[in-house]
């Protein structure tokens, strides 16, 4: 098994290694192919170890070798397959190999096709290390070189000034998130003296609540940053300035869920200190609303779905705050299949559209893009959480998990945010799909996508729609590891009228949606309707005029700041002193330049020159030596006399 | 009046003082060759007083070598003194500048 | 008594000599004052018991090398007088009287000279040249052999180095013909 486990991970470092090879030549498709194919490779690896594991084989742990050892710190390079990263590890494979496909079609006009896939699966590899780590520091350099990799696809199109400064915001905020994170794993080394999570575990139960707090606290801002919950969530929204297939993979189904897996990783913390999780709970559901309400007007196909995302994390936090983490893990696989499937949707939608964004410049492609229609709208179902589709069982139980715990504010919250995510998901459906075609009035020709995407796209379908029927075995399987147990509202009554409440409730609100969106006559919004000069259209199309904030209370104070401690530190202090030392050294290689004369003469007198120093040396330190014990000392000491 | 060791290192380092003036201030390389058999010889004085005082050969040992040391030395510095003044026709120090950087 | 006498003598005549050699203009006076310092030298030697160093003072130094230099000086042209244009004297003389007292002052400093423990000591009832002989070829005889082998490639050394184009001779050549010969070695990178 260990065989599998090596192939998992380091054939997507393989296949990185391999189109780093060709990132400075024209595009070679054979790149492309490789790269899917090792990739493949990984799934198969993947599966066979998730099939070993759900068999009820023991999880698998080894120790490839070792990488820090000073003192008492010991830290491996250790990987662990049990059965929560094993979850992980199909997630990522599964998505990343169809993205990887999907890419092969997507980026087949670019000019850095090659040094796309060197890019893409070396962030599948840190990823694998990420999930697959057995300690917080391996987990940290995974969590760091998925920030990289989404660094560099962010910015993948780097010539274009939006998308550069959307990367660098991306990797900024993370650097100040992971800045707790960090503080958070030197926390857990210091108190248990160990950043293995076995280790770590054991030693939790004896450390006082207030530590643990502050463990906990520390490292969910991490996860808080790289899940982009509020209030570092601006990035994500940004981010989407990547290739598209760089969204879906990246941020929607795998790395915005390491925070959240970060969480359900350290449950035996959490559960440890419930204060810290009903706040990541709380935070989960706030953002959960708060990101819904800015997908209700935006005009950004991506940024919908990005927001949807947003949302989507926001309801595995308040799972995994609730503790009920399998729940979490679940709705993260579910999420990760309909939300990856959503945006090579939207992908192929843009093709077909010129990278046009705005879905009320399009309308009625139903007909020329059928495949991609009923893709997207099975995904919308499945987000909305339309019975029996994928985000039917997972939310629900999200839903159900905040109710049996009485947490009855977030479980009303999410059920309206439910809502929020039907309403727009359809909105975005109906503008793109239904309706007139307003496309012409824009001259484009709309096409579908290559075959061989759709069918990559498939098995994202195919997940979907069947994901639900996983959810019993899924929960036997991590059981034991989540100490998990099922939610069970006891009245059967009030658990029926809740589902069929949350149906009725989901399917008006999809029905509102259409009736608005779907009919004829829909303009182009130009900002002169009562709607858009409307207070709380202005809010959230300004997305609560956060960003404003950050730029004029954040930003540009830091940045005057920063010329000012330019101006009168660094040039002033700090170069002038470099160049001060700079100066006196080559003014004295200027001044005895001239000993140098090449004069035999010359060289002789300093030479004699060096030996009355040496002389004068021997005499002064012979007296020292005679006259004072300590130095005798010392010198006997050091073998000298 | 007795003479001891000190007499002969006080004249071994007067000729070392002679032969160091012979080295700083001549220019002809020849007699910068026989400033250093100067230097050489004024060690050797001293080699073979510090032997004569304290009963030991060991001082005249290294006086031998010493010789054996300037001999060569002579032997390949005359050498390479004719060769450079067959190419330069001048044994002027001030004159050998090559190694100037 | 006689001892301090002939210390003083020869004290004198060396310094004198040496004095001639570092301060002549005529290359063939400091030569000669430079044998004529050899030979008092070796007086050293005998007054201080060491008569095997002493022979070889005499030897080694007037007659081999001292014949050496006045061969040498046969090549060069020793009529053309090298200009003695030196800097600051006081310099010179100050840098090496100040070298000369420090020197006196390590070596009359007790704390060197008090350590000292006789190794090899000279044992009364055999000469000086039967003892130096035996140390000589017990304790050191592979510094020995390593002078002799260092002996060996120095004079391989002098006669390479001296022995190209023997068949010259600058003395006798015209001025045309030195001229012609340093273009032709100017034109070839010269060994």
């Amino acid at each position: 098994m260990e065989k599998y486990l090596y192939i998992a991970l380091f054939a997507p470092f393989v296949s990185s290694l391999f189109s780093a090879l060709f990132t400075a030549t024209p595009k070679k498709l054979f790149t492309g192919i490789i790269a899917s194919l090792l990739i493949f490779t990984s799934l198969v690896s993947s599966t066979i170890l998730l099939i070993y594991l759900f068999k009820g084989g023991e999880p698998i742990h080894v120790e490839m070798m070792t990488w820090m050892a000073t003192g008492d710190l010991y830290i491996p390079f250790g990987f662990l397959v049990d059965q929560v990263s094993v979850t992980m590890m199909m997630v990522v494979t599964l998505v990343s190999t169809v993205v990887h496909v999907y890419a092969i079609g997507y980026m087949d006009h670019d000019k850095g096709f090659n040094r796309f896939f060197s890019w893409l699966s070396a962030f599948v590899f840190s990823m694998m290390i990420l999930v697959m780590s057995d300690n917080y520091a391996g987990l940290f350099i995974g969590w760091e070189g998925v920030g990289l990799c989404s660094w560099g696809l962010i910015g993948f199109w780097f010539h274009k000034e939006s998308a550069s400064w959307a990367a660098n915001e991306a990797f900024i905020m993370n650097r100040i998130a992971d800045l707790g994170m960090l503080i958070g794993i030197f926390l857990i080394y210091w108190n248990t003296g160990t950043l293995q999570y076995d280790g770590a575990f054991a030693a939790f139960h004896t450390l006082d609540p207030t530590t643990l707090t502050w463990i906990g606290i520390f490292l969910f801002i991490g996860a808080m940053g790289k899940s982009a919950q509020f209030p570092l969530h601006t990035w994500l929204a940004d981010a989407m300035e990547g290739p598209t297939p760089v969204s879906a993979l990246i941020h929607a189904a795998t790395m915005v869920t390491a925070g959240v897996y970060l969480v359900i990783r350290s449950n035996e913390l959490y559960s440890l200190i419930p204060d810290v999780g009903l706040f990541i709970a709380s935070l989960g559901t706030f953002v959960a609303l708060f990101a819904a309400s800015m997908a209700l007007v935006n005009r950004d196909m991506k940024r919908i779905i990005a927001y949807s995302t947003l949302s989507q994390l926001g309801y595995m936090f308040a799972a995994a705050g609730l503790g009920a983490y399998w729940v979490a893990l679940f709705h993260l696989m579910a999420h990760a299949f309909f939300k990856a499937l959503l945006f090579l949707g939207a992908g192929n939608v843009m093709h077909a559209m010129h990278d046009e964004l705005d879905p009320f410049k399009m309308g009625g492609l139903k007909k020329v893009m059928k495949w991609t229609w009923i893709m997207m709208t099975i995904a919308s179902l499945a987000l909305a959480g339309i019975f029996p589709f994928a985000g039917f069982f997972s939310k629900d139980t999200i839903l159900e998990a905040a109710f049996a715990d009485h947490h009855y504010v977030i479980y009303g919250v999410l059920l309206f945010t439910a809502g929020l995510t039907a309403f727009y998901s359809f909105r975005l459906v109906a503008l793109i799909f239904h309706g007139e075609e307003r496309y012409k009035l824009f001259g484009i020709h709309p096409h579908e996508a290559y075959r061989f995407m759709l069918v990559a796209m498939s098995p994202l379908l195919l997940f979907a729609i069947i994901a639900g029927v996983f959810q019993e075995p899924f929960f036997h399987m991590v059981e034991e590891l989540l100490r998990a147990h099922e939610y069970h509202i006891h009245s059967h009554t009030t658990l029926w009228i809740m589902l069929l409440g949350t149906q009725i409730f989901v399917g008006l609100a999809i029905l509102y949606a259409y009736k608005k969106y779907a009919r004829s006559g829909i303009k182009v919004p130009d900002g002169t309707s009562a709607t858009e000069n409307s207070f709380i259209y202005k809010l959230l199309i300004n997305q609560y005029y956060i960003p404003y904030f950050y730029e004029e209370y954040i930003i540009r104070p830091y940045r005057e700041l920063s010329a000012v401690f330019w101006q009168k530190i660094d040039i002033k202090i700090v170069d002038a002193t470099v160049d001060g030392i700079a100066g006196i050294i080559y003014s004295t290689g200027e001044k005895t330049r001239t000993m140098q004369s090449g004069n035999l003469s010359t060289m002789l007198k300093w030479m004699v020159v060096g030996l009355v120093v040496l002389l004068s040396l021997a005499v002064i330190f012979g007296v020292t030596v005679r006259y004072s014990d300590g130095a005798a000392s010392a010198l006997s000491g050091l073998g000298v006399m | 009046m007795e003479i001891g060791l000190n007499h002969y290192l006080v004249l071994s380092t007067i000729l070392f003082a002679i032969g160091l003036v012979g080295v700083m201030k001549r220019k002809n390389l020849l007699l910068l060759f026989f400033a250093t058999e100067i230097l050489l010889n004024a060690v050797n004085i001293a080699f073979a007083a510090i032997s004569h005082y304290y009963g030991d050969l060991t001082g005249q040992m290294f006086a031998f070598f010493v010789i054996a040391i300037a001999a060569s030395e002579v032997a390949v510095g005359l050498g390479l003194l004719i060769v450079w003044f067959k190419r330069h026709g001048t044994i002027d120090l001030d004159l050998m500048t090559s190694m100037k950087g | 008594m006689f001892e301090a006498v002939a210390f003083y003598l020869f004290a004198f005549l060396t310094i004198a000599m040496f004095y001639i050699v570092v301060t002549t203009k005529q290359a063939l006076y400091a030569l000669t004052a430079l044998a004529a310092g050899m030979i008092f030298i070796s007086a050293f030697f005998f007054i201080l018991g060491a008569d095997f160093l002493g022979a070889i003072q005499i030897i080694v130094y007037t007659g081999a090398v001292m014949a050496l230099y006045a061969f040498g000086m046969m090549f060069f042209d020793t009529t053309r007088d090298v200009k003695e244009k030196q800097g600051n004297k006081y310099i010179i003389v100050g840098l090496s009287t100040l070298a000369a007292v420090l020197i006196v002052l390590i070596v009359s400093v007790p704390m060197v000279s008090d350590n000292i423990v006789a190794l090899y000591p000279v044992a009364d009832d055999i000469g000086n040249v039967q003892s130096v002989g035996l140390v000589l070829f017990t304790k050191y005889l592979i510094p020995f052999e390593v002078a002799a082998i260092m002996l060996l490639v120095a004079m391989v050394a002098g006669i390479v180095l001296a022995g190209k184009k023997m068949d010259l001779s600058l003395t006798l050549m015209s001025g045309e013909e030195i001229e012609d010969m340093k273009k032709e070695k100017n034109k070839k990178v010269l060994s």
